[in-house]
């Protein structure tokens, strides 16, 4: 059987609307995808999803807490190449809007940031990890999407 | 007598982060914590000193699935805080913009999230020769409603043209009849589906109360709140009946109504207002339909499937039946003033709550939304079950079952943990 290029979609904080086109994205692209692509870890599509040896990771959404941080590294550890997706993941926004919040407001939510062991600071995938390419948009372009998977593809040489 | 704990990270196929813990000493459940994991993003103090000019696009970004249910809730709110009536082409173009949410929201859940575990397969990429049609049933369904909501409201997810006193940009005719045949072609695909869940013999009834908002022609947007004591209760009389529970070890706050726990969504819907589904739907899904009322919480899987179906039929309705007309927005003055939205979400009553200062900026704004709701009662169905299988079932196949019962009610955990605990205003 052909090589098919092993992907993993990976979401952080985020209202996952990127996921959403994506899923979208398979009304159309299912059939072709299906022949090259492995989706080896997509928790929105699988129940069984294996993080090793992953030929890109996408991900989307920032990084909230340190526990987050350390799983992003594990993906980038697992990963050849890796794909920040959409506005959360590249800026951090709208997802990072408390690191403005003012006196007052940082004030009412500092007991749920330390209960919860959220970090200080909401922090872009590319604080964390090296990034390889990204998908900008809210939600993420679909073109744009699809342009940097076919490239992907290509350099995978896959097809 | 078994000592059991049971553990699962990170449930799949679901919108979000939930992981459960449930602990089992002497055949007995001791415990069942569902914890909603993702990280709080503070939308209500986010949302606070902000513009009600962008409003109902900030708070779409609470949630992708669902953005068009905060966007419409947002925007109904503040319509009745400012006194605005929206045109009855508005209310039809509302309409249409909700039924594109309910079938491609929908039926993302019935064929990709819930459907593998009707024919026990771990995904619709393992749906053996004979089942891969419903992937492709899924991608029909679901590109109708994506692309109603393109057409009507300019995108599916995070729609830029539903805005307060109308809508940017009217659909033409034109474009509108272009998308009939792909709604009839829908319609048509959904049929085995709808099937396939009546004759699903999976079983997790317990008795519980049911809430939803309840109109004429069950268009998600209008009418009283309902409870299955027959109660009916006008949407600014809300606050008075929903009680908050804080719950220790999630990123979300449960509630309660009237002090008893309740289920919102698909299944609260069909069992308290089938009347309402539009007459061709009870004609087509008369068969299923004499499955509602219904305790059994994997019935909210054909509740979605045949919610779809009335969706399709009462666009396909209002695009055959109406001359649509560009239409200005209605201009309004901006003041202080004070607002409840109350619609249906695709997984269940959604309530906005806003007070608005003189300047149009936001004073104070309460946001509850279906998952948070369903949250209590979801434990309490989870320790039903292990209680009921405990006996007969090994760990796996107790994990597995939960997971199928967790996933049946279609949680969205980023609508869940987005808010800091509320205060009613």
């Amino acid at each position: 059987m052909a090589r098919k290029l092993a992907i993993g979609w990976f979401s952080f904080s985020c209202c996952e609307d990127s996921t959403i086109v994506f899923t979208e994205l398979l009304n159309d692209h299912f059939d072709d995808w299906a022949k090259v692509i492995d989706f080896q870890h997509v928790r929105i599509l699988k129940r069984s999803n294996k993080i090793h040896n992953l030929d890109v990771a996408f991900v989307e959404g920032a990084i909230a807490s340190d526990h987050d941080a350390l799983k992003l590294k594990e993906i980038r550890k697992n990963c050849k190449k890796l794909v920040a997706i959409g506005s959360c993941a590249i800026n951090g926004m709208p997802s990072a809007q408390r690191n403005t919040f003012d006196d007052g407001k940082m004030k009412e939510i500092e007991f749920l940031i330390e209960k919860f062991h959220q970090a200080k600071k909401v922090r872009t995938i590319g604080d964390v990890v090296k990034v390889d390419g990204q998908v900008p948009g809210c939600p993420m372009a679909e073109a744009a999407f699809l342009d940097v998977l076919d490239k992907t593809l290509k350099e995978f040489k896959i097809v | 007598m078994k000592d059991v704990d049971i553990g699962i990270q990170n449930i799949s196929k679901i919108e979000g982060h939930a992981s459960l813990d449930i602990k089992v000493r002497g055949g007995e459940v001791k415990h069942v914590k569902l914890m909603f994991t993702e990280n709080k993003r503070f939308f209500t103090q986010a949302i606070r000193g902000r513009s009600i000019d962008v409003l109902s696009q900030s708070v779409a970004r609470i949630c992708g699935t669902c953005s068009i249910a905060h966007t419409m809730c947002c925007i109904e709110a503040t319509e009745k805080a400012m006194g605005i009536v929206p045109s009855e082409q508005t209310l039809l173009l509302k309409k249409l913009t909700m039924y594109g949410l309910m079938i491609r929201d929908h039926a993302l859940h019935i064929y990709l999230f819930s459907l593998p575990d009707v024919f026990s397969v771990d995904s619709v990429l393992d749906f053996t020769p004979e089942h891969t049609h419903f992937l492709h049933d899924s991608f029909a369904i679901k590109r109708a409603g994506n692309l109603l909501d393109t057409v009507v409201a300019g995108r599916a997810v995070h729609a830029p043209f539903p805005q307060v006193g109308g809508f940017a940009q009217v659909p033409t005719n034109k474009d509108l009849q272009a998308i009939v045949p792909d709604l009839k072609l829908a319609r048509e695909k959904l049929f085995p589906v709808l099937e396939e869940y009546y004759e699903c013999p999976v079983d997790y009834s317990r008795s519980t109360d049911f809430v939803s908002l309840v109109g004429d022609d069950f268009d998600f947007l209008e009418g009283d709140i309902l409870n299955s004591d027959g109660d009916v209760i006008k949407e600014k009389d809300y606050s008075t009946h929903l009680q908050q529970n804080v719950i220790p070890y999630s990123q979300a706050v449960g509630y309660k109504f009237d002090g008893d726990t309740y289920m919102v969504g698909a299944l609260a819907r069909i069992n308290l207002n089938k009347r309402g589904l539009h007459p061709d739907t009870r004609r087509d899904a008369k068969k299923y339909l004499r499955s509602f009322p219904s305790r059994n919480i994997f019935h909210n899987n054909l509740a979605q499937g045949i919610e779809i179906l009335h969706s399709i039929d009462h666009a396909l309705d209002i695009i055959e039946s109406h001359d649509f007309k560009p239409e200005p927005k209605i201009a309004f003055e901006k003041k202080a003033c004070e607002g409840v939205g109350v619609i249906e979400a695709p997984r269940g009553t959604l309530y906005y709550h806003l007070d608005i200062d003189d300047k149009g900026l936001v004073k104070e704004g309460t946001i509850v939304v279906p998952t948070q709701q369903n949250q209590i009662n979801m434990e309490q169905d989870i320790k039903a079950l292990v209680e009921r299988i405990l006996p007969t079932h090994s760990k796996e196949q107790i994990k597995y079952e939960v997971e199928k019962l967790v996933r049946a009610y279609d949680p969205c955990i980023s609508c869940a943990t987005h808010f800091l605990e509320v205060n009613w205003i």
